[in-house]
């Protein structure tokens, strides 16, 4: 099977288009018709064993009653109930509590992330001390290789009542310890922090992505025109930046549903309920308490939750997909 | 309007600052793993004190640590070599041929990323659990795919594209068969896109906790980050060992992670930036 047309050239000469459309998908690309589907097999079927399997098997358990700790569940062969675990979802104050907390959560922690990043992204952008620029911004892989569990650990040595660093540096400035873990406020401050510190890098890099997409003659000549930054930044750099706020604002949203690791290692959603992010409160039911069915459930809810994002993700991004 | 000179060293400042503040909590792990417990336990922390390498020792010593280490180097090794092994052909085949419904499976492909963990570790539990698989480290390696896949898709797809077509075109007229094209032209010269994607999943796999905290429980299975946080119970908490640990853990990914920085970013907006 030989064919002169390229089925992948980057630009297509309208003699490629045309034929291919007066072929109808039937022109001969040069690889058969089964070629693509032997090269996507393994990972397909992978994704489908792990992944969509898996997701089938927990919504069918959140329709039974399921908690691995009752020896009656059991006993009854797991039973089938209905709709019962998602209407016990749907009436448990916990778990839109932890909803509301996970919001909160985000609506503390994003809008910091991006003041900053944003910052961050112009520092980095801006000419001079190209040497000290180029450690900074390598600097910035630091927190985001590091391990979540282990920004856990070193937080909560950071934010110790006797001997941690956070009520050193506030003592500088005259502010009075406190005891950051033991208290609700202190603690969902603490775990903001270590986010903020964990993921501005992230916003800081994808911003600084796009300032280096602005078109340098467009910057120079901007730049002679006016001195104020925030011009510049508002007219020329502006549009470049607004595609990764809006990544950014999605992704931040399905990770902070996903948060679990470092919160689980500082505080265990407490003290009371003070951090209890969904993903540890779910955790909590299936591994804690044991009621499969419902964690299922709520599992399942979370996982609507999480594609509804995706889509819009999807929408903001590959709306026209790169071939 | 602020004065140049007064700018430059605003700017420098803040320079200073963001380089301090990336990498402030992984110096103080480093340095209190070098403090001896009084030091450690000094009210106000010391800055500068007579660095030991005790605790280092004493984590070395008793097996738990090094052999959780172990552990992790075998799920992350497996589980990145059988994600390059899936998800290179994937890539190519996304790269480079038409199909119906490939947008689709793209989509499908990078919105793994974005599910929670929580999610399929309850139906994973219960499967493994049925199918005498839990306390294994195959179950961690399968369910590791789950992120893994995806993002060795995403960046091997990202290279294979920028392997010109052309050489493609005479391959095949010279009578290669598609999966000699694979393996003789894109696997070579994607081979750096390939080694990022690889340190990628295995730096990803490396940090993973939910999965390995719920579906391994025996002791000498355990992975790194589990027995670190596995330190966080008792009164006592034994902090030397634990920034020890931390460091043990950290280090390595983060050497890695610095040799890719410039890939990283990439990697892990999946595409958000072009």
């Amino acid at each position: 099977m030989t064919s002169t047309v390229s089925p992948s050239s980057a630009a297509p000469t309208e003699q490629q288009i045309d034929r291919t459309k007066s072929a109808k998908g039937r022109h001969n690309p040069g690889y058969g018709r089964w070629t693509p589907f032997w090269f996507l097999a393994p990972a397909v079927f992978a994704l489908l064993a792990i992944g969509i399997y898996p997701t089938i098997f927990a919504l069918v358990t959140s329709f039974r009653r399921y908690n691995i700790a009752r020896r009656a569940d059991m006993l009854d062969g797991y039973p089938f109930v209905g709709l019962y675990n998602y209407t016990r979802v749907l009436t448990d104050q916990t778990f839109w509590d932890s909803l509301f907390l996970t919001t909160q959560f985000y609506l503390t922690v994003v809008p910091l992330q991006v003041a900053l990043g944003l910052g961050i992204a112009l520092m980095l952008h801006r000419p001079g001390f190209g040497m000290l620029r180029a450690v900074a911004r390598v600097s910035l892989v630091v927190p985001l290789a590091t391990t979540y569990a282990v920004v856990g650990l070193v937080g909560r040595l950071i934010f110790n009542r006797d001997f941690g660093v956070a009520n050193q540096m506030l003592g500088w400035f005259g502010i009075s310890a406190s005891d950051w873990l033991g208290n609700p406020t202190g603690a969902f401050i603490a775990i903001a922090i270590m986010d903020i510190w964990q993921w501005t890098p992230f916003v800081a890099l994808i911003f600084l992505a796009g300032l280096s997409m602005v078109p340098v003659d467009i910057e120079e000549a901007a730049r002679l025109e006016t001195k104020s930054h925030w011009a510049l930044l508002r007219y020329v750099q502006w549009p470049y930046l607004l595609p990764g706020l809006t990544a950014v604002l999605i992704l931040r949203s399905a990770d902070v549903l996903k948060l679990f690791d470092t919160v689980f290692v500082m505080t265990r959603g407490g003290p009371g309920s003070a951090t209890d992010l969904v993903s540890i409160y779910v955790q909590r039911v299936g591994f804690k308490i044991f009621d499969l069915g419902l964690a299922s459930a709520q599992a399942i809810l979370l996982l609507v939750l999480t594609i509804l994002l995706s889509r819009l993700y999807i929408r903001f991004f590959y709306r026209e997909i790169e071939r | 309007m602020i004065p140049r000179p007064v700018g430059r060293v605003l700017h420098a400042c803040g320079l200073l600052l963001v380089l301090g503040f990336a990498v402030f909590p992984f110096y103080w792990m480093v340095t209190s793993s070098l403090k001896e417990q009084t030091d450690l336990l000094a009210s106000p922390p010391v800055w500068w004190f007579r660095p030991t390498l005790q605790h280092y020792n004493d984590i070395f010593a008793d097996r738990i640590v090094t052999q959780a280490v172990l552990n992790s180097m075998i799920v992350s090794t497996c589980t990145t070599l059988l994600a390059v092994l899936l998800g290179t052909p994937a890539a190519y085949a996304l790269a480079r041929f038409e199909f119906r419904a490939k947008k689709d499976l793209w989509f499908w492909f990078i919105s793994n990323r974005m599910i929670s963990p929580i999610v399929l570790a309850l139906p994973v539990y219960i499967l493994a659990r049925q199918l005498g698989m839990l306390n294994t480290h195959f179950v961690l390696i399968l369910i590791y795919l789950t992120f893994t896949l995806p993002i060795v898709v995403w960046i091997c797809t990202d290279q294979f594209r920028s392997i010109p077509s052309d050489l493609e075109q005479s391959a095949r007229l010279e009578g290669a068969s598609q999966f000699d094209i694979f393996w003789r032209i894109y696997l070579p010269l994607g081979a750096p896109g390939v080694a990022v994607s690889a340190i990628f999943a295995f730096i990803f796999s490396w940090n993973e906790l939910l999965y390995a905290l719920v579906l391994v429980s025996s002791q000498g299975l355990k992975t790194a980050p589990v027995v670190a946080t596995n330190f966080m119970s008792g009164y006592e908490l034994p902090w030397g060992k634990i920034m020890a640990t931390g460091t043990v853990i950290v280090l390595p990914v983060t050497l890695f992670a610095l040799i890719v920085s410039r890939h990283m970013v990439r990697g892990l907006t999946m595409g958000a930036t072009k």
